[in-house]
């Protein structure tokens, strides 16, 4: 076991490398340049296809061709520069090829800033692209998290023949953090039945995303979402931490979960019983570990790097409102702020002050929630 | 008297009855389906020279098309070859992805005017400044055909479209866009020539065009071509006949059929 110090965005591309991808399509953004640097001279190295496209539109539709091909294609970017992509996200969901998609965040709407941010949640777990689907959208919290659902993206990316993507924020592709690689996987050359290769004896395969029939459109809608809820039943992933006991939960994702278990520990310490709740996947959401967990607590508060995104989310899940903290622009919740926001103060403040000032603690466990399917 | 029979008999079969050599068949590389394309277009006879210069080639099983939106949007219906079809204008894009991760085949787009000279302009202009080892057909009929006939960046001056009711104005609305002109300077680029279909001598000369163009990514030499003026008597408002007419007497002049860079 070898653990080394490694940049976010060189390690999340270092580790698609080593899950066996084949070839790379990319554009440079900030923050999330370095994996295009990084894989400029990695992927040639080992004989793999790397290329800047002329623009994200070019990248993604190269990824669309490659990925048609049956290879493991993926790119990356961020935030403005997964708009431009969303045109090739849909078709590729559409004609049911995997791929792999970092999107690692930055301040918006606009050219916004090259801060922090996770304001794109709404973009990427709601369709990522025109069209009903949803992507396999999984958010890490670390360096080595994110090199471990990187190493696991292909895998899902072929076996739901979907789109899988990675969604981190400007602190996780610009932090340094020790990191245990997975070995470099090798790959049997094994050509999926779909994949374009020449019509060699056989009759020609197609992949298209246009059916021109309503009839036949619907019927690829319904086996999508077939897929979908078959995504949904496996692929939920999350963590908790110091929730057995909790009076009080703290919900939050990616770089603000890592802050949120800071805050969980600060305020233990000053003897309140505050645990965490961290969706690792986000789309699908794990809706009833979360359910479960919000019948045991007294209060709900939810912590983003945008206006409260999730929290539409988990209060769909929850069945009434929640708390929140939100930041903005590239501003980073500290541990201190997400503890201050707790709604249910320490006992010793509230005997010492009569009352904490707070809102009124929400009894979420005496409310009804509806879990979603 | 029996008709006279232009080409020798070579062999007989034990009736008497000649062995005729088949001079024209359908092509392997084409289905034997109904198109889409509206009567006097030229899109089936484009359709047709590309498989035969791909059956001629022997690249049946090596090629891989994509297929672009417009007319030709159901292009991978009509081809007997593993085929996509890419977003508006991306068909470039989409077949560098299939080029790089796949060398050893064959990869061709073909794409309309509006698809290629307008919304892909970005696409084609990069992969030709990286000598995407592609071939791409490009077919311009001064339309969008498929949305009913609007103004394409290609259409001639003073052109009535259902979107340039007044004409096409130079002056408010631009100038038509010289594709394989404006690619020609380019080092990436080893092949890039404009014909046409509108007479039976021009549709020989079109197929040694797009022969070429193929040979010409066989060799590795580059990007390679072929911009095609194809009739739509449809959108045009005119008789089949009459269409073939307009490209002959209004488009070539806008137009001009030739070669713009020829490599190896």
């Amino acid at each position: 076991m070898t653990i080394k110090l490694w940049k976010g965005n060189e390690a999340i591309a270092e580790a698609a490398v080593r899950a066996g991808a084949d070839a790379y399509f990319g554009y440079p953004i900030t923050p999330q340049t370095e994996l295009l640097e990084y894989l400029s001279s990695r992927m040639p190295a080992l004989g793999r296809v790397f290329l800047q496209a002329e623009s994200e539109i070019g990248a993604i539709h190269m990824v669309y061709g490659a990925a048609s091909a049956g290879k493991r294609a993926f790119t990356t970017s961020s935030s403005p520069g997964i708009s431009l992509m969303q045109e090739g996200l849909s078709y590729i969901a559409a004609s049911e090829v995997p791929c792999v998609l970092v999107d690692i965040m930055r301040g918006g709407p606009g050219l916004g800033n090259i801060q922090p941010s996770q304001a794109d949640y709404f973009q990427m777990t709601r369709s990522a692209g025109h069209g009903d689907y949803h992507p396999l959208v999984l958010a890490p919290a670390t360096v080595q998290e994110a090199v471990d659902l990187m190493s696991i993206s292909f895998d899902l990316a072929f076996l739901y023949r979907h789109l899988v993507v990675l969604l981190a924020d400007g602190i996780l592709g610009q932090m340094m953090e020790p990191v245990e690689m997975p070995p470099l996987r090798t790959l049997e050359d094994q050509m999926p039945g779909w994949a374009l290769t020449g019509a060699v004896g056989r009759p020609p395969r197609n992949i298209t995303s246009l059916y021109l029939g309503a009839e036949q459109l619907e019927g690829l809608n319904l086996r999508l979402q077939a897929k979908l809820a078959q995504i949904a039943a496996y692929e939920q992933r999350w963590e908790s931490y110091r929730t057995d006991d909790a009076e009080q939960l703290i919900v939050a994702f990616g770089t603000v979960g890592r802050i949120a278990r800071s805050a969980v520990d600060q305020a233990r310490e000053q003897g309140q019983r505050v645990g965490l709740f961290r969706p690792i996947s986000l789309w699908p959401f794990p809706a009833q570990p979360l359910a479960q967990l919000s019948r045991h607590v007294d209060s709900i508060l939810v912590v983003e790097m945008n206006a409260g995104q999730m929290r539409e989310d988990v209060e769909r899940i929850v069945g009434g409102p929640v708390h929140f903290l939100g930041r903005m622009g590239g501003m980073i919740p500290t541990p201190e702020e997400i503890v201050e926001a707790l709604p249910m103060k320490p006992k010793a403040q509230v005997h010492r002050n009569g009352s904490n000032g707070a809102a009124p603690v929400k009894r979420i466990k005496e409310r009804s929630y509806a879990p979603s399917a | 008297m029996p008709p006279v029979l232009e080409r020798p008999i070579e062999n007989q079969t034990n009736n008497g009855s000649p062995v005729l050599e088949p001079v024209y068949c359908f092509p392997d590389s084409l289905r034997d389906v109904h198109t889409h394309y509206c009567p006097g277009c030229t899109h089936g006879t484009i359709h047709r020279l590309v498989a035969e210069v791909i059956d001629e080639l022997g690249i049946r099983e090596r090629t891989l098309m994509v297929a672009p939106v417009g007319c030709a949007v159901f292009a991978y219906e009509y081809f007997n070859l593993d085929s996509c079809e890419a977003a508006h204008g991306r068909a470039p894009a989409m077949a560098t992805g299939l080029k790089r991760v796949l060398p050893d085949q064959i990869v061709f787009t073909y794409q309309g005017d509006g698809d290629l000279a307008s919304i892909g302009t970005n696409e084609i202009i990069h992969a030709a400044a990286r000598g995407e080892k592609i071939t791409v057909i490009f077919v311009n009929n001064a339309v969008y055909g498929m949305t009913g006939g609007q103004m394409a960046p290609t259409s001639l001056p003073g052109q009535v479209t259902s979107s340039s009711p007044a004409g096409r104005n130079p002056a408010i609305q631009g100038h038509p866009i010289h594709i394989p002109e404006m690619l020609a300077g380019m080092p990436g680029v080893a092949y890039a020539v404009r014909r046409s279909v509108h007479s039976v001598a021009e549709i020989r000369k079109t197929k040694k065009a797009i022969r070429q163009a193929f040979q010409t990514q066989l060799d590795g030499l580059g990007l390679s071509i072929v911009e095609i003026l194809s009739s739509c008597p449809t959108n045009w408002r005119m008789d089949p006949a009459g269409a073939l007419d307009f490209i002959r007497d209004q488009m070539v002049p806008v137009f001009p059929l030739g070669d713009f860079k020829v490599i190896g």
